[in-house]
């Protein structure tokens, strides 16, 4: 028990500490979620009647989102089939970071169905009285948390594994693994039959809408994760394989060639046969009685879907710069394709046929990128912890052996007698040997020799080598007069002080005073 | 979080809200509980004493209503009375009731008007079409709803518990009918207009954030009275009754005259349906409309 609270001690740690680009992302992100949290708070107040939503068009933007997340997290199953199904093992590496991105989407799925209901406070009556198997949101409910435990257990157990420093046993999660593929398919299936299921609205109530589910999900999940994969590889040093990437492009190119075509079966039966049914397909594609809010947005997506598809086919991208851009023009191409266009216009026109058009308002937005910086807040977090754990660098044994050892230094060595005692305790005398990763390393020479500090900002850093010299007080008294135009050696510190200022890659401990060589 | 500091207390559920069981669990002392909480909430938000009760369904009665399609003039009066004897929000106005202006020569509700000018009605190259719940006795939105805060009543009545329902939406997805309605943000209802004689399952007044919908008035129904529709509609066009009586006139209706049911094929076989004259049609007089007379 206490290594597993020590884990999670040290996740928390780990996702705390990085390089100044983690910490503007990670701030940039903690500002979205700010701001959609205070966004939601008024539509608490207020009601839904600050979104774009009516009695005309029930739903919107938070349900188009969802609908395009449950797709989402199917990149889990994407690239876990390749791996236990077929043995391919390029993408060995990789396949927890597809679990952990189904992890951090389903949950966001949660949020944006939360942020949608008129009365959250009320969700208990879930529990009290659930109508399965009636309604095909109950099925939705099981499945989605479902597939959050099975994803939630995998990776867990995985990670902690290798924080333990052992051999993950198989029947505690292979087994799963396999359930878990057979699940993604159903939260895709369960939640494509929440909107089959309506016989009132025509432009859902259609065979094709499943499958397409499945295809897109499937090019947008992986093109998510390779996406995912070049920012890891670029800040990291985590093996990601070109041959993971090229085995993650098969697969999105087979995807979006069957989501295309789909899509071409659906917009053929809509319009050649040219029944009343099809008035929401007019609506979508070309507008209908002079309202065409949609008109842009679908062409876009469709746009953007068929240059993917056309730049998948070329072996132009297997260039990983235009693999980039394929993956994002399908992950955008997709969401709008998912969301605008396939959640609005089954509601346009109403059943009685009326047309009332929706445009999502500012509160709307706000919530929705306030989900969305969440979601990428707890990924990072993931990718963050998940890295170095499963690199073996950061492990309960290594935990252990430096909370045993007595601290080597007193936190703030008052006279450089004790700068020097503490170093020659810390017992470290290779700069090299330990590495540490966006952290600074400081260098102030004296007329006794260089002492180096390490510190997590320069500026605190130098501040902490200050404090050694001048205790007390005297470290903002050097600062100030320093401040207003002392020079550094009218303290005992050389002009050319700092000598040392860099970053070198990679920590695990945060220490002390370091000698030099 | 400041935004919160304008949430009203009424909003927040209280303990006792929390922990209630859901209307069909209840025990008539529970119910008897729940009823002096609302009455005590009706007269702390609009200072008026309501008779509120909990009428149930009546043995042996299945309630239809036919809509005369010769005769109705699209005068929209059934939508207020229904607005102001339901208790709805004015303001956002919720309206149970939508009257469709029909070209003449379709059935075809998206060739519609919904929003024709009501003074100048009845007009001649039109008919007209009231669409409001059809109680359907299968209800889609019944099937859906995950919390059961919908259901069908013995007499066919599909009703909606506010205090159960949590605002997801499904049921207004759907309903085939377009007869679902949303509080998207707080009913307004000033206390003068609030109608006193109300029911815990129809009209008593609702939250933000829930569902409500067209109940055939069974705070009415169940009394033996008429829906308000029925009764302010000046050209006798609406019926209602009960299909189980062989004396009521819905039944007579029924067995004798052309009747139509819309949206048929999405099978939810409705207790709504429109019928047609064969005689004393305002389409086949050249005058004015007959607005009284009986059913020909």
């Amino acid at each position: 028990m206490r290594r597993f609270f020590t884990f999670l001690g040290d996740c928390c740690r780990l996702s705390c500490a990085g390089g100044w680009r983690y910490h503007l992302w990670m701030t940039l992100l903690a500002v979205g979620v700010v701001v959609g949290v205070y966004a939601y708070c008024q539509q608490l107040v207020s009601g839904l009647a600050l979104t774009g939503m009516s009695d005309q068009v029930s739903w919107g933007l938070y349900i188009a989102n969802f609908t395009y997340l449950v797709g989402l997290a199917a990149a889990a199953a994407m690239l876990v089939i390749p791996v236990y199904v077929y043995r391919n093992m390029h993408l060995d590496d990789v396949v927890i970071f597809g679990e952990l991105l189904a992890v951090a989407v389903i949950i966001m799925c949660l949020l944006f169905v939360t942020v949608d209901l008129g009365r959250p406070d009320r969700f208990l009556h879930l529990l009290w009285r659930f109508n399965f198997p009636g309604s095909m949101l109950t099925w939705d409910v099981i499945a989605l948390n479902g597939y959050l435990l099975l994803n939630l257990h995998i990776c867990g157990y995985l990670i902690y594994s290798a924080y333990c420093e052992r051999k993950p046993a198989r029947i505690l999660y292979v087994p799963l693994v396999f359930v878990a593929m057979a699940w993604a398919v159903s939260i895709h299936t369960v939640t494509a039959f929440l909107y089959v299921g309506l016989g009132g609205r025509p432009f859902w109530n259609s065979a094709i809408i499943a499958p397409r589910f499945l295809a897109s999900a499937f090019a947008a999940g992986p093109a998510f994760i390779i996406l995912t994969l070049q920012v890891v590889r670029r800040y990291t040093d985590h093996p990601v394989s070109d041959d993971a990437l090229f085995t993650l492009r098969r697969i999105v190119q087979v995807a979006m060639l069957i989501n295309m075509f789909l899509l071409a079966s659906e917009v053929f039966t809509e319009f050649y046969s040219g029944t009343q049914h099809s008035s929401s397909g007019h609506y979508l594609y070309l507008g209908l009685c002079g309202h065409h809010a949609l008109v842009p947005w679908i062409w876009t997506a469709i746009s953007m879907n068929l240059v993917a598809t056309g730049l998948l086919m070329l072996p132009a991208s297997r260039r990983l710069r235009v693999l980039n851009s394929v993956c994002l023009l399908s992950v955008v191409g997709i969401w709008i394709e998912k969301g605008m266009g396939l959640i609005v216009p089954a509601f346009i026109p109403t059943p009685l046929g009326e047309i009332a058009e929706y445009a999502p308002t500012a509160h709307e937005i706000l919530i929705c990128l306030g989900i969305w910086a969440f979601g990428l807040l707890l990924y990072t977090m993931f990718v963050r912890v998940s890295v170095p754990v499963l690199a073996g660098q950061v492990t309960y044994a290594r935990r252990r052996a430096r909370d045993d050892r007595p601290p080597a230094v007193a936190p703030f060595p008052s006279t450089f007698a004790n700068v020097a005692a503490s170093i020659a305790a810390c017992g470290i005398d290779n700069l090299e040997a330990c590495r540490y990763d966006g952290w600074y390393v400081i260098s102030v020479r004296l007329p006794h020799g260089v002492v180096s500090g390490v510190a997590r900002l320069a500026r605190s850093g130098f501040a902490f080598l200050l404090q050694a010299f001048f205790p007390g007080d005297g470290k903002h008294r050097v600062l100030e007069q320093h401040a207003a135009g002392a020079p550094w050696d009218a303290f005992g510190i050389e002009p050319q002080a700092i000598v040392g200022l860099r970053i070198v890659m990679r920590t695990r401990e945060r220490t002390h005073l370091v000698p030099r060589a | 979080m400041s935004p919160l500091r304008h949430l009203d207390s009424d909003d927040l559920p209280s303990v006792e809200e929390l922990l209630r069981k859901h209307y069909k669990e209840m025990t008539p002392e529970d119910k008897q509980r729940v009823l002096a909480r609302i009455r005590e909430q009706v007269e702390r938000r609009y200072h008026v004493t309501p008779e509120l009760g909990d009428p149930p369904p009546l043995e042996g009665v299945e309630f239809v209503y036919g809509l005369n399609l010769s005769r109705c003039i699209g005068c929209r009066r059934c939508v207020h009375a229904c607005v102001q004897e339901n208790n709805q929000s004015r303001s956002p106005e919720i309206q149970y009731i939508r009257v469709l202006e029909m070209q003449k020569g379709s059935i075809d509700v998206e060739t519609s008007d919904h929003h024709y000018d009501p003074t100048l009605v009845p007009n001649p190259d039109k008919y007209y079409m009231p669409v409001q719940c059809h109680q359907c006795s299968h209800p889609p939105c019944v099937k859906v709803c995950p919390v059961e805060a919908t259901w069908q009543e013995p007499d066919g009545i599909v009703v909606i518990d506010y205090d159960w329902c949590i605002g997801c939406r499904y049921c207004e997805a759907a309903c085939p009918y377009w007869a679902r309605r949303f509080n998207f943000a707080e009913p307004h209802l000033p206390a003068d207009e609030l109608n006193p004689n109300m029911a815990y399952l129809s009209n008593r007044p609702r939250s933000k954030g829930v569902m409500e919908k067209c109940t055939f008035c069974l705070h009415r129904t169940r009394a033996g009275r008429m829906p308000a529709c029925l009764e302010v509609c000046p050209t006798g066009s609406r019926k209602f009754g009960n299909v189980l009586d062989p004396d009521s006139e819905v039944h007579y209706i029924l067995q004798h005259k052309r009747v139509y049911v819309l949206k048929q094929d999405v099978g939810t076989v409705s207790r709504f349906f429109y019928y047609f004259d064969e005689r004393g049609s305002r389409y086949h007089e050249p005058t004015a409309p007959a607005l009284a007379g009986d059913d020909a």
